[in-house]
């Protein structure tokens, strides 16, 4: 098939950007998105034309490394699934497809499709964490952990800090990674001594970069791991009661 | 050592204030409604009730001092919550200064979510206007002071308000809908009832609100 | 200066060895250790818990990664699991049992000391990880679970669903961002180190790196480096590796010193999704953990056209249970590799290109129902099914091996300190563990004991005696000499104005490792390689074309460097394949085979570690003789 892919452009954050289209002909159903766009970067080469830049690493959804805007949407129209995992025979001969950055005040733009995502660095800085230095650790069966803890955990765990919760959200909030990284930790009898801290910490610094969760329930829908808007409401508790 | 913001400063914060504000007006749309039940029983009913409003609290309180205080409540709650709500929005307005170029595709945010700074302004356009109408009687063509059954079938006899009266209802039905759910969410408690609970909600208080106006235009009630 | 191997590993009872060689380290005092800087280049799970407990122990930690946070390493990509001695099932393991099995599963290639070691810390690694709050799967009385994996005949796999190496990484990224956030580290993202500075004494003093936004080429002087940099699959183009793991920190201090081992030494694995069109950027692993239940077969009949339900079972042939009885679809990856590629090789290939084995699931739906087999694989299935547009509740999965993990890297000693004094290599990036084979979860446990447990204990012995004496700089003119030829460098791909992309060379250096150093490999086979590899190399070094600017992110100038390094190491993989004339673990002669196509092993001639001195002529091959006391060589057998 032949698709058009209407790419944006900026070569530097203060640069200015604009969309440009390019034809791409013999695309296959098997090609993920990515190989799309590898393809199109060979074509530029051939032209003489700088590649368009984009993030990309695992390519197999777990890295987080990549994300763009598809068609308004981020990571594109599959849900649960990463750009990487997004493939071409869900589309159609002729098709136009629009791609974006992210677009967040805490996610600057770098270049093309590039932006940096550090702020999720600085949240988990801010107490993501459990303080147990090296070699601290007692017999790993000495805590029970009911095994409905243990995964719930885990879902929220999943996270894979790829930033689409933020780029989808129409407020640009964090609230569904920073919930994710609470809950984990949260939910742990680990991670019980350092709780009201860690909450107080991370949403704070959330908030030096975020806007704020009105609901919308996007970001949920955007994540490639389907993480759940409860752990949001977890967070509000959690803070709730740290704070009193 | 950095220092530590206030609740209200931050947004989790106000969150929890509209939450509550969102209650108290939860709480106030549903007594209001309720009580104007009463129209159906007849305008001795209706205006005696409106009497009880003016007489609760006494012989503790002077005539008036516990509905001025819940006016008071009220008030502030109205106030709470439209702060939040400006703040908030210009946080958000602040976490994405470029704007997507390209057109959103919204999965899941519904239009009740997507439009609640716009119901929002309507609700509070319609209570200044429902106060003049109703309550000081300015707007109102016939307003005899103590008569309320006989100034709500005044007012709603002109077609027009009573359409515009069902509209402004199925705004806060809307608006409601949304709040009851994020209500929740806000505080932190979770479930799958509170979908539920907020459509029961949002129905009966519109449904309660918009019988009004149709049974006035219908001759139900005159 | 000569080179010598000598590997430290502490005489008398292996059981003692790493006590006696803790209690004879000399130690840095407490109040010392913030004098001492570190260079940590990487933030896997080496990298990133070497990071985070040398800043606990009172290091100065400077990280870098070119990543744009240290939580994309491709550790977060493992799937399976990671290996504990607990025996918390008491089904027979021990740290014996452990050593035992990775040892024979290497093919007797391993150091049996550093091996040993392994096997002990890797209880310390499961409580560490636990207590840091990685979500093990658990019992219902709240326990730990335990799996069995990858040809073990013991449950002592510990996992978190399907993503293990994600929960272990963000373990160690959450302590590192810990120690950044207290000051004790200072993080470098989207940083690439390019270069390894050693003084007049040969010691490791520092590294040259290149900001990956802005282009520039800066230094960092320090005690002590470490690279934790992961392997080197790439050469392959196609593998399950993520897109930038690269070996060029790796090869760059190879180029200043560092003894490579073991180049060849590569592991392909068997249960990937095959290659479905030219396009493919990579392939994707699934985990092998399906192997427990999932039986795979070929049609008996050579291209064959049938769907797979049309093949009746008397027309199928489920080639590892009929050769392997006791192990079944469970022997361990090489084997069950060549098998797979053998098949193909005879045109029993399956799938639109004939290039995959059925990885059939119908029997264990049927025994066990979807739903335990959707709560066992169900992440799994689900990203075969993106991938393929295939569900394998109902259609058979088509797998096919694909490059993963290199046991070669730079040859280390039992501190983990490679050949240049001060510059130690944990992780994949060293060659210490794994022999010529290695077993399913074990990876994720050796990057953990290096980074945590080991190299945190044996750098003090290197850094305790500089106590006093001058810290080392920038000022020195070495690092003028290394920034000027990584300047250079980088001026060269952006100079020449070539024919082909840098991914068009890669792909075409990708084929021919495949052929000629993949999965079976020949002497004819490495010659004629070595020989087109050369010229290809010459043909990228005047014909690349790289566009943009050095000043502004770009990806081509990135991967180029890197190809560049690549062309250089498949030239010595291919040497390394070819002086070894016997057949171990991943490593397969063609002349080196058993009449029943099995490895044949010549421990006589073979039973050593090749480690090559790069000269920038023809490579200098040194052995380091490897002695078995506790696991005596013998064939390897799964029957």
């Amino acid at each position: 098939m032949n698709v058009h892919l209407k790419v944006w452009r900026q070569a530097g954050p203060d640069e200015p950007g604009d969309f440009e289209t390019y034809d791409i002909a013999d695309v296959t159903e098997e090609m993920s998105f990515l190989e799309l766009l590898d393809v199109l970067n060979e074509q530029l080469v051939a032209e003489g034309r700088e590649p368009v830049a984009f993030d990309s690493d695992c390519r197999e959804g777990i890295c987080g490394s990549c994300g763009v805007m598809i068609d308004g949407q981020a990571h594109g129209p599959q849900r649960g699934t990463a750009t990487c995992q997004l493939h071409m025979r869900l589309y159609n001969d002729g098709d136009t497809i629009v791609v974006e950055p992210f677009r967040s005040a805490g996610f600057p733009l770098v270049k093309d499709l590039v932006v940096n995502r550090s702020a999720f660095d600085r949240i988990i800085e801010a107490g993501g964490f459990i303080t147990v230095p090296t070699g601290s650790a007692p017999d790993a069966n000495l805590t029970l952990v009911p095994k409905e803890d243990s995964d719930r955990a885990m879902d929220a765990a999943q996270c894979i800090g790829c930033g689409a919760c933020v780029a989808a959200c129409p407020n640009g909030a964090g609230q569904l990674f920073t919930a994710a990284k609470l809950a984990h930790l949260n939910l742990l009898p680990q991670g019980q001594p350092e709780r009201q801290r860690r909450t107080i910490g991370m949403v704070e610094e959330m908030e030096n970069y975020f806007g704020s969760c009105t609901n919308h329930r996007e970001c949920s829908a955007a994540c490639p791991k389907e993480i759940s808007i409860d752990f949001i409401a977890m967070l509000n508790r959690d803070f709730r009661k740290a704070r009193r | 050592m950095r220092t530590r913001p206030s609740l209200f400063a931050t947004a989790v914060g106000k969150k929890y204030a509209m939450a509550i504000s969102g209650l108290v007006l939860m709480g106030y749309v549903l007594l209001h409604m309720v009580g104007n039940l009463k129209i159906y029983f007849g305008a001795e009913s209706l205006n005696k009730y409106a009497e009880w409003l003016r007489e609760i609290g006494e012989p503790a309180l002077p005539r008036e001092w516990l509905l001025w205080g819940l006016r008071f409540v009220l008030l502030a709650a109205v106030f709470v919550h439209i702060y939040a709500a400006y703040s908030l929005t210009v946080m958000n307005r602040r976490a994405r200064p470029v704007q997507y170029v390209s057109k959103r595709d919204y999965v899941a945010a519904d239009f009740a979510s997507r439009t609640m700074r716009w119901t929002g302004i309507i609700v509070v356009l319609f209570v200044v206007w429902h106060l003049l109408d109703l309550t000081w009687g300015t707007t109102n063509p016939d307003f005899v002071s103590g008569d309320v059954y006989h100034n709500v079938i005044a007012s709603f006899e002109r077609i027009p308000v009573a359409i515009a009266y069902v509209i402004a209802n199925l705004a806060l039905g809307v608006h409601l809908y949304h709040g009851a759910w994020s209500l929740f969410q806000s505080m932190g408690w979770y479930g799958t009832w509170r979908r539920t609970f907020s459509i029961a909600f949002a129905g009966v208080v519109v449904l309660g609100n918009v019988s009004f106006p149709l049974a006035v235009m219908f001759g139900v009630v005159n | 200066m000569s080179l010598t191997l000598e590997s430290l590993v502490p005489h008398g009872a292996i059981e003692k060895a790493w006590d006696d060689h803790r209690f004879n380290v000399r130690l840095v005092n407490a109040s010392n250790k913030r004098r001492f800087k570190v260079i940590v280049v990487g933030t896997g799970l080496a990298g990133g818990s070497a990071a985070a407990t040398l800043a606990e122990l009172g290091y100065e930690v400077v990280v870098y990664t070119f990543h744009d946070t240290p939580r994309r390493a491709h550790s977060i990509a493992a799937q399976g699991g990671i290996n504990a001695a607990k025996d918390y099932r008491n089904d027979g393991d021990s740290i014996f049992r452990l050593f035992y099995d990775t040892v024979k599963g290497g093919d007797f290639r391993a150091r049996e000391g550093n091996v040993y070691r392994l096997a002990q810390v890797s209880n310390e690694i499961i409580d560490q990880a636990t207590a840091q709050g990685v979500p093990f799967a658990r019992e219902y009385g709240g326990l730990l679970d335990n799996r069995s994996f990858g040809g073990a005949q013991v449950s002592r796999t510990f996992y978190a669903r399907g993503q293990t190496g994600q929960q272990l990484l963000l373990g160690a990224y959450q302590a590192l961002m810990r120690q950044v956030a207290a000051g004790k580290v200072k993080l470098n993202v989207r940083t690439e180190m390019l270069d390894v500075v050693t003084d007049e004494d040969g010691r490791a003093i520092g590294v040259v790196v290149r900001d990956l936004l802005t282009g520039e080429i800066r230094s960092e002087a320090a005690h002590a480096v470490v690279l934790a940099t992961g392997g080197y699959s790439n050469v392959f183009y196609l593998s399950t590796n993520a897109k930038a793991s690269n070996a060029t920190a790796i090869w760059r201090a190879h180029k200043r010193g560092a003894a490579f081992a073991n180049p060849c030494f590569t592991q392909i694995h068997p249960t990937c999704i095959p290659q479905s069109d030219d396009t493919q950027s990579k392939l994707t692993l699934m985990s092998e953990s399906l192997r427990n239940d999932g039986r795979i077969w070929v049609p008996k009949k050579p291209g064959d056209d049938r769907a797979p339900d049309q093949i009746p079972e008397d027309e199928r042939d489920y080639f590892l249970e009929r050769r392997y009885p006791a192990f079944g679809n469970l022997v361990p990856r090489d084997v069950a590799s060549r098998n797979a590629k053998a098949m193909i090789d005879q045109d029993l290939g399956v799938g639109a290109r004939r290039n995959g084995v059925y990885l059939d699931f119908t029997d264990a739906i049927k025994r066990l129902g979807d739903d335990v087999i959707r709560a066992r694989y169900g992440n799994l299935f689900q990203m075969y099914e993106r991938i393929t547009g295939e569900d394998p509740y109902r259609v058979p999965m088509r797998i096919y091996p694909a490059p993963h993990y290199t046991m070669g890297g730079l040859w280390v000693d039992y501190n983990l300190m490679t050949t240049v004094e001060g510059l130690y290599a944990i992780g994949e990036a060293n060659f210490s563990d794994h022999g010529a084979n290695r077993l399913g979860a074990s990876a994720l446990m050796q990057g953990l004991a290096d980074g945590y447990f080991v190299l945190p204990v044996t750098i003090g012995d290197y850094l305790a005696p500089l106590l006093g004496k001058p810290q080392p700089t920038t000022e020195h003119e070495a690092f003028k000499e290394a920034e000027a030829s990584v300047r250079a460098q980088t001026q060269t791909y952006l100079n020449s104005d070539g024919e082909h992309s840098v991914d068009w060379f890669h792909r075409e250096l990708g084929k021919i490792m495949w052929s000629a150093c993949g999965m079976a490999r020949n002497a004819a086979g490495l010659e004629s390689a070595l020989q087109e590899i050369g010229e290809l190399h010459q043909r990228f070094k005047t014909g690349v074309k790289v566009l943009g600017d050095e000043d502004t992110l770009n990806q081509s100038l990135e991967k180029a460097g890197r190809v560049d390094d690549f062309f250089e190491l498949a030239q010595l993989m291919c040497r390394d394949a070819l002086q070894r004339e016997e057949s171990c673990g991943g490593h397969f002669r063609e002349e080196h085979q058993t009449p029943d196509g099995e490895a044949l092993r010549d421990d006589e001639n073979f039973s050593y570690v090749s480690a090559w001195e790069y000269t920038g002529a023809e490579p200098k091959l040194h052995k380091e003789d490897l002695t078995f006391q506790y696991v005596r060589p013998t064939q390897r057998s799964y029957a």
